[in-house]
């Protein structure tokens, strides 16, 4: 399936991923009024990670075995029949935070709110994912490999 | 250091309605001019390290960042410009040579803005470049004196001169030289990438051919300079052809220096020189005192790769720039490339760059009819360097003369180069030149070779529109074709070097 | 029910059921499919049983799969009747109402059963075990018709502090009574029970660790408390007895021997047992531990998962992916401090080198066991996002002496991870956890 990767040698730390993820994943959508009302319960599902100058974005492989999936106590965390997408269904997630000890990526997070987990979901069928769209230097892609 | 009396050049404004702290610029700024403060939650701004680059102002997503000039004026005065007023502040402090990246920023003449071209009308009637074949490629080499046709045994015609060899170029664009070391690897690899693209050429400069970028020497020009940095036979014979470089626009007759903290492990193995240690080009070539000093290294580069690479000179446009050009030609060489006074560096004293030099287009002219009065125009081409902005700067400067253009300020700007002119400080935010890992990674070489490739075609493009307007249908045409220029508010003298009318007659 | 014969009988219906029911369906898509489950539900998460008192999940989002479950898989569900015996040799299941079923692939799936101490007065009124729904709809209707204002849980292990959860958040006051010097002692250590207990305390918990409940206090026929070892009484109206399960072998035992029992079912990495067509997967079976080699019963979720679907897929006859052992680990938030202990944890094997990163305020108490080079435990109290890292670690037992410096501290990432494996990892082919 298509997947988000990462081209490290070209990731310049900014953030912009992040800081767009949690605009795609606001109530508004509108930057300045996300983050000043939603900054606080919303968990970008893109990550930056930094060693030196190394920098990487990184968010949930969605994969093949995943292992998320089989801890999942609630079916919460599901697979997508049409896109493969891992998803989380907020509703259902009870917060056991299951998925967060198993999954290898590290890329399931508790949500602000410690409510329910959190994780990227490929823009919800979007054509594109907007931390694919906005990085300012095509150091995230989405592609099958 | 602290400079008491040199204020900052820059303001940087923060809209306060905008902000949302996300510390982008934080992240980006080479020059720390901005911070967070973890206490406050609050991002901001310190202008006084401001070069003006745009990179925080790019990159904010909200838009939240102005970047205007400071607004402390010094009292009105045409003479003691606030420039020289600072520079006299900055060399008080520190006394030293103050430098500068970058072309001449200064307002001498352009006389590219002074020439206006010409159209087809009811006579000679326009083509549409859409719909018609419109020849850009050029060939740069010598071009032999007469052509001789044989007919052969077969009875068919063939040609019986031996043609030197030529680069073959899709459009009359090339990028000029840019040392590996004075741009990062990766603008280094978008130039090369972006030149086999193309088909044209891009220059090494002179710091020699990492062998990364090998596999496009075919459509890369080495330089052999002062430094002889990475010559050696097979540097000569992969690339398509060889370039002395005696000048440069930006800095006539002063060396090049590289300092020792930029000679990385890659670099020193590209230059073949010890890591760590300056890179040194002197002034001089110093076993070049003559032209027929030039001569012979012409001729040993030609024995070197068995005449088959033209050999380029490179000269940077000075007040006998003529009579240069002609030595050059009768040395051997097969390309003679001019840099004008605008032309860009990686670093150069800023006195001498600001006021050393002539402009391109009157160099070029003088060359191009010198070249003609001499009857040895024919046996090279030209290459006019040094600023050239747009198509419509390219298509004079054929019309001028030029064989071909070499471009860098201009490519640099397809990257992203804002003109902070700060490449000396080694803190490109764009990632163009610097060495700097944090800032190299910023281009993103198939990015940026999207973006040269994109501009040449914008460009070539425009120049077929203007051809087509002219009512000619190749370069060919327009080479040399000074009929096809008019001057606007230029002097008789001017116009008579140029060798234009005025506009109206 | 009457007699019938099936291809595939599973005995259970729940998660090892469910997923060798799902992995047989990837292969065979026809053959006749019957599971058999003692319970009369649908089928559902046992874990949410706690969530389901809280009244935090409700009916609906206890069902696990969808109700059109059994009949998207072709599958004959029979519920509510109990597998009695075993007959390897004839290949047949009895069930408790006399019902024969024949199979030529068997699977137990049976799951665990409440281990109840020899406590005086267990059978009182009042007195639970909490292992299932209908254990959670008792201990719930007994709550509100009997209007309990305290009660007492016989351990504190991780049903035992779940059950504490769910009663306080139906505003019961809670003693927790633990034989072990500290709370949820299998999971954690000292330090990282002390913050648990301080987090149940928090919440109006009285926690008493080194206790043994001896009786339960009758009066009236109901539970009026319980008396502790030393004569200490702690009154309450309602008990619940949460001192660990057992794998639910008697099925198996039935089969006279020819089905291989230890603590739990005997299994290879096919969940084969010794008898042959007969599998077993979950809580029921002692299959091989990852870290130590040794077959162990580990009764955790996705273990169960995992061994469930390998089970299927060997019943149906499709190629198995290698198994690498079952890991043991937990996550268990105790009123909102979360707590993730993963395999070597709590007791750390000698001569392993401990990492240890703290933070008083929000606690954070973070841990990670190395032996030769290799994570085999990491426990994370407080800051647990990005767990899984370690868990991967684990599991792929890559040499991490390279970047041992970097494991607790905050930037720890992908990014830290060895080259080879993190590309493993960012080619999203997932690893088995
Ligand atoms: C309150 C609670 C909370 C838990 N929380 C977690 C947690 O957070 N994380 C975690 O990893 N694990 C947790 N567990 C453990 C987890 O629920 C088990 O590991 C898992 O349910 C095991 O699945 P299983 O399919 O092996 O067996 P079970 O879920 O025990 O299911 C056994 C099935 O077999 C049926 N059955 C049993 N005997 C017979 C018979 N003789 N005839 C017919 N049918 C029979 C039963 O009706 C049932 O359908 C928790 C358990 C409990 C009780
Ligand atoms: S935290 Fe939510 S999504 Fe993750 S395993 Fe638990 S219920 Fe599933
Ligand atoms: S130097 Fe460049 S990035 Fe830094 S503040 Fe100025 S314009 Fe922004």
């Amino acid at each position: 399936m298509k997947r988000i990767y990462a081209r490290e040698e070209f990731c310049l730390g900014c953030r912009l991923c992040e800081i767009q993820c949690l605009v795609r994943h606001s109530k508004s959508k509108k930057i300045i009024k996300a983050f000043r009302q939603e900054r606080d319960q919303i968990t970008p599902g893109v990550m930056v990670e930094s060693a030196g100058h190394v920098t990487f974005a990184m968010q949930c492989r969605h994969c093949d075995s995943a292992p998320c999936l089989e801890a999942c106590i609630t079916g919460a965390m599901h697979r997508d029949p049409k896109t493969g997408a891992v998803l989380c269904d907020a509703d259902r997630c009870v917060g056991c935070w299951m998925c967060v000890m198993t999954c290898p990526a590290g890329a399931v997070r508790r949500g602000k709110d410690q409510k329910a987990a959190s994780k990227c979901d490929l823009c919800a069928g979007d054509k594109t994912p907007v931390c694919v769209l906005n990085c300012p230097n095509e150091a995230i892609v989405y592609e099958e490999r | 250091m602290r400079r008491w009396l040199v204020q900052p050049e820059f303001k940087v404004e923060r809209d306060p309605a905008r902000c949302i702290q996300c510390q982008v610029c934080v992240r980006q700024c080479a020059n720390d001019v901005h911070s967070y403060d973890e206490d406050d939650e609050l991002v901001s701004s310190d202008g006084a390290s401001c070069v003006g680059c745009h990179r925080c102002a790019t990159l904010c997503p909200t838009g939240a960042i102005a970047i205007g000039r400071s607004q402390l004026d010094f009292k009105p005065n045409a003479n003691w410009t606030p420039e020289n007023i600072r520079n006299v502040y900055k060399q008080a402090e520190g006394g030293g040579v103050l430098l500068s990246s970058m072309g001449n920023d200064k307002p001498w003449r352009v006389y590219w803005d002074h020439l206006l071209l010409n159209a087809a009308q009811v006579t000679n009637p326009s083509i549409d470049p859409l719909r018609e074949p419109m020849e850009l490629v050029t060939y740069l080499g010598r071009k032999p004196d007469q052509v001789r046709v044989e007919r052969g045994p077969d009875g068919k015609a063939k040609l019986a001169t031996e043609i030197a060899p030529q680069l073959k170029l899709r459009t009359p664009i090339m990028f000029s030289a840019m040392s590996y070391g004075s741009i990062s690897y990766n603008a280094s690899r978008a130039l090369a990438q972006a030149a086999a693209e193309a088909g044209t050429f891009a220059n090494t400069g002179e710091g020699g051919l990492h062998t990364d970028f090998r596999p496009y020497a075919s459509n890369m020009i080495v330089q052999v300079a002062s430094g002889r940095f990475g010559v050696d036979p097979d540097y000569l014979n992969i690339a398509a052809a060889v370039e002395i470089k005696i000048g440069q626009g930006a800095k006539p007759g002063i060396g090049g220096h590289l300092p020792g903290e930029k000679v990385d492990a890659a670099i020193s193995r590209t230059r073949m020189i010890p890591q760590g240690t300056d890179a040194i080009s002197p002034a001089p070539h110093h076993d070049i005192y003559s032209i027929e000093d030039l001569l012979q290294l012409i001729c040993a580069i030609k024995e070197a790769t068995g005449h088959r690479k033209p050999v380029s000179v490179k000269i940077a446009a000075v007040h006998n720039v003529s009579a240069v050009a002609s030595g050059a030609v009768r040395a051997g060489a097969d390309i003679v490339a001019i840099d004008g006074l605008r032309g860009g560096t990686g670093a150069a004293p800023t006195t001498i760059r600001d006021n050393v030099g002539i402009p391109i287009e009157l160099a070029l002219a003088a060359v191009d009819s010198r070249l003609r009065e001499e009857g040895i125009r024919n046996r090279a081409s030209l290459v006019a360097a040094g600023s050239f902005r747009s198509a419509a700067d390219v298509a004079k400067a054929i019309a001028l003369g030029a064989d071909a253009v070499y471009i860098g300020t201009a490519a640099a700007v397809a990257m992203g180069c804002h003109l902070c002119q700060r490449c000396y400080t080694g803190k490109c935010n764009w990632g163009i030149a610097t060495q700097d890992p944090f800032l190299t990674k910023r281009l993103n070489p198939d990015v940026a070779t999207r973006r040269l490739t994109n501009l040449l075609r914008g460009w070539s493009l425009e120049i077929k529109e203007m051809l087509g307007g002219m009512g000619v249908n190749a370069i060919e045409s327009l080479r040399g074709n000074r009929e096809h220029l008019r001057a606007v508010g230029l002097s008789d003298r001017e116009m008579a070097i140029l060798g234009v009318k005025p506009a109206g007659e | 029910m009457k007699n019938d014969s099936t291809k595939y009988l599973v005995i259970g219906n729940s998660v090892a059921a469910v997923a060798a029911v799902e992995a047989i369906r990837e292969t065979d898509a026809a053959g006749s499919i019957v599971m058999v489950s003692r319970e009369p539900k649908h089928v559902y998460s046992r874990p949410l049983i706690s969530y389901w008192l809280a009244g935090k999940v409700d009916d609906g989002r206890m069902d696990w799969r969808p109700r059109s479950f059994y009949e998207d898989l072709k599958v004959k569900a029979v519920l509510g009747a109990e597998a009695v015996k075993l007959d390897t040799s004839k290949h047949v299941v009895e069930l408790a109402d006399g019902g024969r079923i024949g199979y030529e692939k068997l699977l137990i799936a049976t799951g665990g059963t409440p281990i109840v101490p020899k406590i005086s007065g267990r059978e009182t009124a009042g007195v639970f075990t909490f292992t299932e729904w209908a254990d959670a709809e008792r201990v719930g209707s007994f709550i509100a018709e009997r209007k309990v204002a305290r009660a007492v849980v016989v351990g504190a292990g991780m049903i035992g502090v779940k059950a504490v959860e769910a009663l306080a958040a139906r505003g019961v006051r809670v003693t927790v009574v633990e034989l072990a010097p500290r709370v949820l002692a299998a999971a954690l250590d000292e330090r990282a029970a002390k913050l648990a207990e301080a987090a149940m305390v928090n919440a109006g918990v009285e926690v008493r660790c080194g206790a043994e409940v001896e009786a339960v206090v009758a009066r009236e026929g109901r539970a009026a408390g319980v008396r502790l070892k030393g004569g200490a009484e702690v009154p309450c109206e309602l008990v619940i007895v949460a001192v660990g399960v057992v794998p639910s072998v008697a099925l198996a035992r039935s089969a006279g021997g020819a089905v291989e029992v230890d603590r739990g079912i005997l299994v290879d990495d096919a969940m084969r047992t010794s008898a042959p067509d007969v599998y077993a997967a979950g809580d029921v079976a002692q299959g091989r531990e990852a870290l130590s080699g040794t077959k162990r019963a580990i009764p955790i979720w996705p273990g169960a998962f995992r061994q469930g679907r390998i089970a299927g897929l060997a019943m149906a006859g499709a190629k198995v992916a290698n198994y690498d052992g079952a890991l043991v680990m937990n996550s268990v938030s105790v009123f909102g401090l979360a707590t993730i202990s993963v395999g070597t944890a709590a007791v750390a094997p000698a001569g392993a080198e401990v990492l240890v990163s703290e933070r008083a305020e929000p606690p954070s108490y973070r841990k990670v066991v190395i032996q030769d080079g290799r994570v085999v435990g990491a426990m994370l109290v407080g800051d647990i996002d990005r767990a899984g890292l370690f868990t991967g670690l684990i599991r792929s037992g890559t040499d991490v002496s390279a970047v041992k410096d970097l494991l607790l501290t905050e930037q720890f990432g992908v990014l830290s991870l060895p080259a080879e494996y993190r590309k493993h990892v960012v080619s999203g082919a997932g690893i088995e956890v």
